[in-house]
C-alpha cells in the first residue's frame, strides 16, 4: 500500500517536471527558462532521492546533494550574465 | 504505519510540485511565474523529502536528507532574488494587471539604478 502510494508521488512530480520542460521549450524570456530549469532541477533533486530511497543505496543522496549545489551556482551565474555580463 | 504516514506526506508533496510546474505553465508574466516556482517547489521539495526519510527510516539516509532539505531552503529563495532582479535590470515587462513597481519608482526616486 505504501509503496504504491509513493510511486503515485513519483508519477505525479514525473508530470510537473514534463509541464516544466514545456515552459522551458516555449519560455518568451531567458528568465522564464531560467526559472523552468530551476523548477525542474528541484523536481529532480526530489526524483533522485526517491530513487536512493527505494533501491536502498545510501550513495545516491549525496548525487541529489551535489546536483542542488551545482544547479544554485548556474542559476546564479545566469542571473549575474543576465544582469552586467560575464 | 510510519511508512504509511511518511507516504501520504510524500503524496503532499509531490502534489505541491505539480502545482508549482502548473504555476510555472499558467500564470502571466516572469514575476508571477518566478513566485508560483519558487515557493510552491520549495514547500513541495521539504515534504516530500520529510517523507521519503519517514517512511524509510530504517536506510539510515535521513541526515543527508535533513541536510538537503537545509541547503534547498537556504538556497532556493536566493537564486530566485538573483533572478527576479536580473529580469527587472534587463527590463522585461511586468503584465497589464499589475498594480505597483517599487523598485522602479526608487530607481526614479534616486536617478540611479540600485
Amino acid at each position: 500500500m505504501a509503496e504504491i502510494i509513493y510511486n503515485i508521488s513519483a508519477i505525479i512530480a514525473l508530470a510537473g517536471m514534463i509541464i516544466a520542460l514545456y515552459r522551458m521549450v516555449k519560455g518568451p524570456s531567458i528568465a522564464d527558462k531560467a526559472i523552468a530549469l530551476d523548477v525542474m532541477t528541484i523536481i529532480s533533486i526530489s526524483l533522485i532521492v526517491y530513487i536512493a530511497a527505494i533501491s536502498q543505496k545510501i550513495i545516491y543522496t549525496d548525487v541529489a546533494l551535489v546536483y542542488a549545489l551545482i544547479s544554485f551556482i548556474g542559476v546564479i551565474a545566469i542571473a549575474r550574465y543576465l544582469e552586467r555580463g560575464l | 504505519m510510519l511508512m504509511l504516514i511518511g507516504s501520504l506526506i510524500t503524496l503532499i508533496g509531490s502534489i505541491f510540485l505539480f502545482l508549482g510546474a502548473l504555476g510555472i505553465l499558467r500564470m502571466p508574466d516572469v514575476y508571477n511565474r518566478m513566485q508560483a516556482g519558487t515557493k510552491a517547489t520549495t514547500l513541495g521539495t521539504i515534504l516530500f523529502l520529510a517523507g521519503l526519510a519517514l517512511g524509510y527510516s530504517h536506510c539510515t539516509c535521513w541526515p543527508r536528507i535533513l541536510t538537503l532539505i537545509l541547503f534547498i531552503v537556504f538556497t532556493n529563495p536566493i537564486s530566485s532574488h538573483a533572478l527576479a532582479r536580473a529580469a527587472h535590470h534587463i527590463g522585461i515587462n511586468l503584465t497589464e494587471k499589475s498594480v505597483t513597481d517599487k523598485l522602479a519608482e526608487d530607481e526614479a526616486e534616486n536617478g540611479e539604478k540600485l
